[in-house]
């Protein structure tokens, strides 16, 4: 066997190599990449929006507005307080009802009610919005997200599950853009 | 002695290190360079090494869990010996670090280190900023309370509003539909894993590189880098005039390292750990979450961008910034070095540190925010109801009772996110007055559906009411001409 002969045996050895593993690891990143999207792909499934339950709505009495928390309905047995989820149901005239999530169209921090000056105001950057939800002044370019709610059996449930943002607003209502 | 010296002798004809090592140490550096300008980057590194150290102490204790993260930081801040002081040396060792990494990007800046052939050395410097920053915020996140929680609701919204993919942005961030568990492990992830491994690596690179090239020599005003002929000057700089690394020019290194140790651990002792604050509760809603200080210019910035350019700002702003720094040793990479001849280095150093100095006061102060509780904390100063109306004091009342204390200011007391009110009679006429308290407007909301028409004209009789007490009111000349009567119309 000549030397040049072992030179191009070796170098295909090592071309081999390289193709194999090549391949291998286009293999294995097929799974590593479904592990790391997988909260991507189970909402697009699956969905993390259900209907949930406010309570009565005793709770909630007309001309007011008042605030409602929810066990969210995607939760791991580690996730304590976090799954605890608040918002703001305004009850208008015991037929009308508008549920606002609590976190602010700006940048997500939690609004306050005013039932004083009939305001929502933000502490972070200063957002402010009318009783119905709608943008006052300030940093948000819209106003406040409303979930889908549905009155039965005397309860109010709303359609929730994930953190509304200003990029996701498919499932969530624009503000009203009227002061009722 | 002797049996050291056969130890060190023994290993080091397996290992072979020995000559490298001090041939490293030993290495030639422009005399000029043993200077207290030329400490930081070792101090940034001293930073690190502390950081590294107490963050594996921390997470002996640390359980990074959304159930569990807060209580176990209560556990290292009461109950575990000195736990409180280790998080307090790991908080301070971060602030410090964060400091002393743009100190050296500023000091490296001035004194034109960036220039051929440090260009890489440059970048990989800026790739350290962005990790350090990196670790920074991901650090704040494993302080999981109030200001985390809401922390990471900000990062969310603003990562959703990238086009296109901005919600699944938001369920990569949040691994999940929200804030919770799944969270906080993957920030965890980050911190102990993958951003100290970058930076552990660009350190590496960074330092290699320094090595390679050379510490960069004092600048001189008029000395110019060229690429044909820098590396001979630099060579007769260091070998024809140089001194050695060790122990000539490490000295100050040491001394300003140690320095920065004592001065993180005396912060330490005396302002004790960070937190945690509130819990991460998010149905608690009567907080203000706030960013640790490095990030305060941020959250000050983001209440002050127009709503209609914010997301192109936010999304481009970064970017073209990182570009910038990314770019300037190769727009900049051969000519004068020292700051004493460019003018426009120092005034950019100087803007940016005012901008950011600025930002970070308002960031602290929040002036755009209302104060929450002034119409129930902030009296109306006694001056502006003595001597009133009954109908003047009874909108003194609807002022407080309507809230408008939480955002306008008497007397220098309550809310700033609107003009303070003592003159503004000087300001507006009546009508106007009517006008912006039913209608709102420049950033004000309309309070014509939540004020009763004698709601409205007693507060309007007491907005009339602030002005200095010799001064008239403003008054709209048109309509005393109109009416025919007034001062103005009979007036020569």
């Amino acid at each position: 066997m000549s030397e040049q002969q072992g030179m191009s045996r070796r170098t295909m050895l090592v071309k081999v190599g390289i193709v194999l593993n090549g391949i291998v690891g286009a293999a294995l990143a097929v799974p590593i990449l479904r592990f790391l999207l997988s909260p991507v792909t189970r909402e697009k499934k699956f969905g993390y929006e259900s209907w949930l339950s406010l309570g009565g709505l005793e709770q909630f009495p007309a001309g007011q507005t008042r605030l409602a928390t929810y066990r969210n309905p995607v939760v791991n047995s580690w996730d304590g307080e976090t799954g605890d989820i608040a918002c703001w149901v305004r009850n208008v005239d015991d037929q009308t009802f508008q549920v606002f999530a609590i976190n602010c169209a700006h940048l997500g921090c939690p609004v306050r009610w005013f039932p004083q000056s009939s305001l929502f105001m933000c502490p972070c950057h200063g957002g402010a919005y009318y009783q119905d939800g709608s943008r006052a002044s300030g940093p948000p370019e819209r106003g406040l997200f409303q979930y889908k709610h549905k009155l039965e059996d005397g309860k109010i449930f709303i359609k929730a599950g994930e953190m509304p943002t200003p990029g996701r607003t498919a499932n969530t209502k624009r503000g009203g853009m009227t002061c009722a | 002695m002797r049996m050291i010296q056969k130890i060190g002798e023994w290993l080091d004809l397996r290992l072979q290190l020995g000559r490298p090592i001090r041939e490293t140490a030993e290495h030639p550096v422009p005399r000029e360079t043993a200077s207290w300008f030329y400490v930081f980057g070792s101090a940034a590194l001293t930073c690190f090494m502390l950081q590294i150290v107490t963050g594996i102490l921390l997470a002996l204790i640390y359980v990074p869990s959304a159930g569990e993260a807060w209580n176990s930081l209560q556990t290292l801040n009461h109950d575990i010996s000195l736990g409180w002081f280790i998080r307090a040396l790991h908080g301070w060792g971060s602030n410090f670090m964060v400091a002393i990494v743009l100190i050296h990007m500023v000091q490296v800046f001035l004194f034109g280190a960036y220039k051929f052939p440090r260009e890489l050395t440059w970048v990989v410097g800026v790739l350290l900023l962005l990790v350090t920053l990196g670790m920074a915020f991901t650090g704040q996140i494993m302080r999981f309370d109030q200001d985390a929680y809401w922390g990471l609701g900000i990062g969310a919204s603003i990562a959703s509003r990238v086009p296109v993919i901005g919600p699944w942005a938001v369920n990569l961030m949040l691994g999940g539909p929200i804030i919770a568990g799944a969270t906080l492990s993957r920030f965890f992830a980050l911190h102990v894993f993958v951003v100290p491994g970058l930076l552990i690596a660009f350190v590496g690179i960074h330092l290699l590189m320094v090595l390679k090239l050379g510490i960069n020599e004092w600048p001189m005003p008029g000395r110019i880098v060229r690429r044909a002929t820098y590396m001979q000057e630099y060579r007769e700089l260091t070998h024809k005039q140089g001194i050695p690394f060790v122990p000539n020019a490490v000295g100050k290194d040491i001394v300003f390292s140690g320095f920065i140790l004592l001065a993180i651990a005396a912060c330490a002792i005396y302002f004790g750990p960070f937190g945690p604050g509130g819990k991460p509760d998010p149905t608690i809603i009567q907080t203000a979450p706030r960013p640790d200080f490095f990030f305060l210019w941020l959250y000050a910035l983001l209440s002050f961008l127009p709503p209609s350019a914010e997301t192109p700002i936010l999304l481009i702003g970064p970017a073209i910034g990182i570009i910038v720094l990314l770019a300037l040793p190769f727009l900049a990479g051969e000519g004068e070095k020292s700051w004493k001849r460019r003018p426009i280095a120092v005034l950019t150093i100087l803007l940016i540190a005012v901008a950011l100095g600025t930002m970070t006061h308002l960031g602290q102060h929040t002036p755009w925010s209302p104060v929450m509780d002034a119409w129930s904390s902030e009296p109306i100063p006694s001056q502006y109801v003595h001597g009133r109306t009954a109908l003047e004091r009874r909108g003194a009342l609807v002022f407080q009772a309507k809230q408008c204390h939480n955002c306008h200011s008497l007397d220098e007391r309550g809310g700033q996110r609107g003009p303070a009110l003592d003159t503004v009679a000087l300001r507006l006429t009546e009508d106007q007055l009517i006008r912006q308290v039913i209608q709102g407007g420049g950033n004000m909301p309309a309070y014509g559906k939540n004020l009763s028409p004698a709601e409205t004209t007693a507060l309007v009789a007491f907005l009339e009411t602030l002005r200095p007490a010799n001064q008239a009111p403003a008054r709209d000349a048109s309509r005393s001409v109109a009416l025919g009567t007034g001062e103005s119309a009979t007036r020569p």
